[in-house]
């Protein structure tokens, strides 16, 4: 603000346009990084940490291999030494369509080197999964429910889908949000399987 | 062939607008005043060709023409035609459509209204309104083409977002937005024209755009408060507003604008704070830009948020331009922003106004701040925080309570230095009424400081604005021997721009109780209720007695049948939805209220069961929530009351009195 | 107004009706707490996180599903006798920081709250000087 006592000279008020340049120039730097960013995606604090264990009933049993009774508890504390993935879907979730071939046809092959795959159900009806699964012409590996979300929300769940690799030692060590590739499942268990297993 | 028309209009448009943009510039330089009309009858004609663009799309829109790329993208046979009509600013490049026309608009109302003025001024201002309307109109051919061809043609569209067709208000707000946003670049571009023409000493600049800038100033108020009706109505929480990145973004250059209202009038009584003013000017219209680059960029996640891609970076340089060009142009005028005057008094008005400018100023600065700062954390630890509505709310009520303290003193000092008679005349009954009100609440139970305060504030306020009204009411009746009804009205027509003012500070009093008493009052219930089952909140029995489905042709809907009886009797009936859009996964809610000037019921639909034995409901008592929209409403009615050309030349006594008129009265304005 | 219930929902698609419906057939009616000093303090509680699949909303305010769910967890918690501190610990060691709608103040995050204070005090302090050295003496 100019003081009316001392008419500023031209020169010195340069200076003081300058000095509002550097106070908005950080704020376009700011909004140029934001550009580069995605709001929608948070890391998450879970990695490297041990995964929430849970027991969760069985509402679709896979096939053959992977296998597992309807009403089946499956509890993620009796996996240990295992890789597990973990895999969050729902029947009105469109990006589950897109991941649905890959996790199906990566978890059959992956079921004979000891990887455990589960589909947690989230808000959504079993019902409803059963027929979506039927539609996209079958799951090779089981589905369990999560009636109340909790587990969903013990894994910071933002929405679905998303994926969690657990190492043989009960860790989280990877999380992905949205549709996985075959390429990236593969090459995660690949590197979680040659690490040395729990004691 | 729409689409051909459409699109040739734009490119077309684009090009007319650069040449007028040359003609006015160097017509101004050289004093040529033929290439001068020239550019004004060019600046007509790309508002011709923005209005054929614009007119093209919206029949494109009505006619389901697929095969114009935005028509596919938002368009659908079976949406009702008001929600056709409304998509036209339903996504990205359609809304940039409407800006750019409604820039073209302004730009030629400017020209038409001011082209016979003498000097300089309005060729720069008018330069500096085409420049920003190349902008858009080159975002408009570049990355928002709107006309893009589509093949083969879509037999059928997904139609526009089920957010933005669910609500009529949705007609409403947005073109309100853009009238608000693109009617602050009128006043920033008077205030480049005056800097750029040397004619920014004597604040010319300033009588001539005030108001445009008043008219701005109440479309955005409007704006807002639509845009808070429309949160209400449609998103289901039983809240109107939630310090969301682009409410924030629409508010911030309302608070700067309100701080210019205010101080421009030291400025033309006093000489003083001219520098401080262009600064008010230019950041308001940076704002109205950073608002749009957060809509429109996708840097933040927003619910308003409408898309991503490329556009956010044109906007950045955009912001950068807008900047750099101001910054010079200060520091190019630097002995002619001198202030000279002295204010009147300590305890005077100039005083009040400059503590108002503070406060606005933080106030500003708090929003950008919180907005900005999960940006910032984000850049520098790598780590995403959120700011929220409890930072928000901490931060800034303090500040909105002394706000509304100050609103109340503002009026009850004079300009000159206040004696301690006329202090204790003008401001005895506002504090009496602050105090009573202060106990009272205190007495109803309110525990919140704040809100004990902020009523009792508001009541100091209300008292000290009416009082205002009376006061110079009773001289007239008292000196002229009118009758009450007449004193009042030749009041207010003799002082408009004053007593407009009162009238808004009432409308922001009505506001700022409303959203107290909406909060602290606020009972809210949810239950899963089966048929017939009933819960009490409030005082009121909720009975659930339907839960029932209806297919429509754009979207199914399940709805329940609610009953609100008290004390046995009943009260009202509602019907609280939810509606399912093919294109979306998730239902979009739609509440029931039942309104009355003391409150509202809000019912929301937030589950049911498949067979339909039960529902879940929330069930939200909050008092005087209507209030808030209606004071927008009078706060809109202050600045007409400013801004209009009507009324009685009643010869004002004031010191205040009208500026000289910026051109003949439009006739477009009675 | 037709009961058509049976109708709409045989005809729903499953791509067309979404997850709030279908939920609804396996989740049991949610029990709406009658403590209303409970309620009071869980919505303490709530209103100080964000939801994650809503923008900026809190589980205390947003309709959605999860943050129902997370509301109804943050209630069980403090009737079991959990500190709001520890139910907030939990959150963010699933979320992270980002679930709390209002930053800790320490840190960097003490800018967000230092920045607008001295804008303020500054301000106030220059107006101050502004107006004393700027006013007309009193006895004109």
């Amino acid at each position: 603000m100019t003081t009316p006592e001392t008419p500023a000279p031209a020169g010195m008020n340069w200076r003081r346009a300058s000095m509002a340049g550097l106070v908005a120039l950080p704020i376009i730097a700011l909004l140029a990084f934001g550009l580069t960013r995605d709001p929608g995606e948070i890391n998450s604090p879970l990695p490297g940490k041990m995964a929430p264990d849970f027991a969760l009933e069985v509402f679709a049993t896979g096939e053959p291999g992977q296998q597992r009774a309807v009403g089946d508890t499956i509890r993620l504390s009796e996996l240990r030494g295992q890789v597990v993935v973990l895999n969050f879907w729902a029947s009105w979730c469109l990006e589950c369509r897109r991941e649905h071939q890959a996790l199906t046809e990566v978890a059959a092959d992956y079921a004979t080197r000891g990887v455990k795959f589960y589909g947690v159900l989230y808000n959504d009806s079993p019902s409803a999964g059963k027929r979506w699964i039927e539609q996209m012409g079958g799951q090779s590996y089981p589905s369990v429910n999560d009636p109340r979300t909790r587990t969903a929300i013990d894994y910071g769940l933002y929405g679905a889908p998303e994926t969690f690799f657990i190492s043989k030692d009960g860790r989280v060590a990877y999380k992905h949000i949205g549709a996985v590739t075959d390429q990236l499942l593969s090459q995660k268990l690949d590197s979680l399987l040659a690490a040395p297993g729990a004691p | 062939m729409t689409r051909a028309i459409g699109a040739s209009s734009l490119y077309v448009s684009l090009a007319v607008t650069v040449a007028a943009l040359l003609l006015v510039t160097f017509g101004a330089r050289r004093a040529q005043a033929g290439w001068l009309r020239a550019g004004y009858a060019a600046t007509y004609l790309q508002f011709g060709l923005m209005t054929a663009a614009t007119f093209a799309m919206i029949f494109g829109l009505v006619a389901h023409d697929f095969s114009i790329d935005y028509v596919a993208q938002v368009g659908s046979r079976a949406t009702p035609l008001y929600y056709t009509v409304i998509s036209l600013w339903g996504a990205l490049e359609g809304s940039i459509l409407f800006w750019g026309w409604v820039l073209a608009l302004l730009t030629a109302l400017v020209v038409f209204w001011n082209r016979s003025r003498e000097g300089n001024l309005i060729p720069y201002t008018t330069a500096t309104m085409l420049g920003v309307g190349i902008f858009f109109q080159f975002l408009l051919v570049s990355p928002a083409f709107p006309f893009g061809a589509v093949s083969p043609v879509p037999p059928d569209g997904p139609g526009p977002n089920p957010l933005l067709q669910n609500h009529w208000l949705m007609g409403i707000h947005p073109p309100l937005l853009y009238l608000g946003y693109v009617g602050m670049t009128v006043p920033f571009a008077f205030a480049m024209g005056a800097m750029a023409s040397g004619e920014v000493g004597d604040g010319s600049w300033i009588r001539l755009s005030r108001r445009w800038t008043l008219g701005a100033w109440a479309f955005l108020t409007a704006a807002i408060i639509a845009g808070m009706w429309w949160s209400y109505e449609v998103l289901g929480w039983g809240g109107y507003w939630a310090w969301d990145p682009v409410e924030n973004a629409s508010f911030m250059p309302w608070l700067t604008a309100t701080a210019f209202l205010h101080s421009v009038m030291v400025q033309e009584r006093r000489g003083l704070l001219k520098l401080w003013n262009l600064n008010l000017v230019v950041a308001t219209f940076a704002l109205t830009i950073l608002g749009t680059f957060l809509t429109r960029s996708g840097v933040l996640s927003s619910v308003h948020a409408f898309t991503e891609g490329l556009i956010g970076y044109y906007f950045l340089v955009a912001i950068a331009i807008t900047l750099l060009a101001s910054f010079v142009l200060v520091a190019g005028n630097s002995e002619r922003l001198v202030s000279f005057g002295k204010l009147e008094g300590v305890a005077s008005r100039g005083t009040v106004f400059l503590f108002n400018n503070l406060l606005l100023t933080a106030f500003t600065f708090t929003v950008l701040v919180g907005t900005l700062f999960p940006l910032f954390a984000e850049a520098v630890r790598g780590e995403k925080v959120s700011v929220g509505e409890p930072f928000f709310n901490r931060m800034t009520i303090p500040i909105c309570a002394a706000l509304l303290f100050l609103m109340g003193v503002g009026p009850a000092l004079p300009w000159k230095e206040a004696d301690r008679a006329t202090l204790r005349r003008k401001l005895l009954g506002p504090i009496i009424a602050a105090g009573v009100t202060l106990v009272a609440s205190v007495g109803a139970g309110v525990r919140s400081p704040y809100a004990a305060l902020a009523f009792a504030f508001a009541a100091f306020a209300f008292v000290a604005n009416i009082g205002e009204f009376v006061e110079g009411a009773r001289a007239r009746m008292r000196l002229r021997g009118e009758s009450a009804v007449d004193a009042l009205g030749h009041l207010l027509a003799a002082n408009r721009r004053r007593y407009g003012g009162y009238v808004a500070h009432l409308g922001v009093v009505a506001v700022a109780v409303a959203i107290t008493a909406s909060s602290t009052f606020r009972a809210e219930h949810e239950a899963t209720l089966k048929k017939g089952e009933s819960m009490t909140v409030g005082g009121l029995q909720v009975r659930l007695d339907e839960v029932w489905g209806r297919e429509e042709p754009q979207r199914s809907v399940i709805g329940t049948t609610v009953t609100i009886l008290k004390g046995g009797r009943e009260v009202a009936r509602l019907d609280p939805r939810m509606n399912f859009y093919p294109t979306s996964q998730q239902p979009v809610p739609t509440p029931a209220v039942r309104s009355r000037p003391s409150g509202d019921i809000y019912l929301n639909l937030q589950a049911f069961a498949q067979d339909g034995t039960n529902a879940t409901l929330r069930v939200i008592v909050e008092p005087l929530v209507p209030w808030i929209w209606a004071g927008g409403m009078i706060i809109c009615l202050g600045a007409m009351i400013s801004i209009a050309p009507f009324g009685r030349r009643v010869p004002a006594a004031v010191v205040e009195a009208e500026p000289p008129m910026a051109a003949p009265a439009p006739v477009a304005a009675t | 107004m037709v009961s058509s219930v049976g109708l709409v929902f045989s005809l729903a698609a499953p791509g067309l009706l979404g997850g709030d419906l279908a939920a609804q057939d396996a989740a049991a009616p949610r029990v709406a707490a009658g403590d209303s000093a409970l309620e009071r303090r869980t919505r303490e509680v709530a209103s100080g996180l964000r939801c994650p699949v809503c923008q900026g909303l809190s589980i205390a305010d947003s309709p959605s599903e999860l943050a129902l769910e997370m509301k109804g967890l943050v209630r069980e918690q403090l009737a079991a006798g959990k500190t709001p501190d520890q139910i907030r610990a939990y959150f963010i060691g699933k979320y992270g920081e980002w679930v709390l709608l209002e930053p800790k103040a320490e840190g960097l995050n003490l800018l967000v709250y230092v920045l607008p204070l001295t804008l303020v005090v500054g301000g106030a302090l220059f107006v101050i000087r502004y107006v004393r050295a700027n006013s007309e003496k009193r006895n004109s």
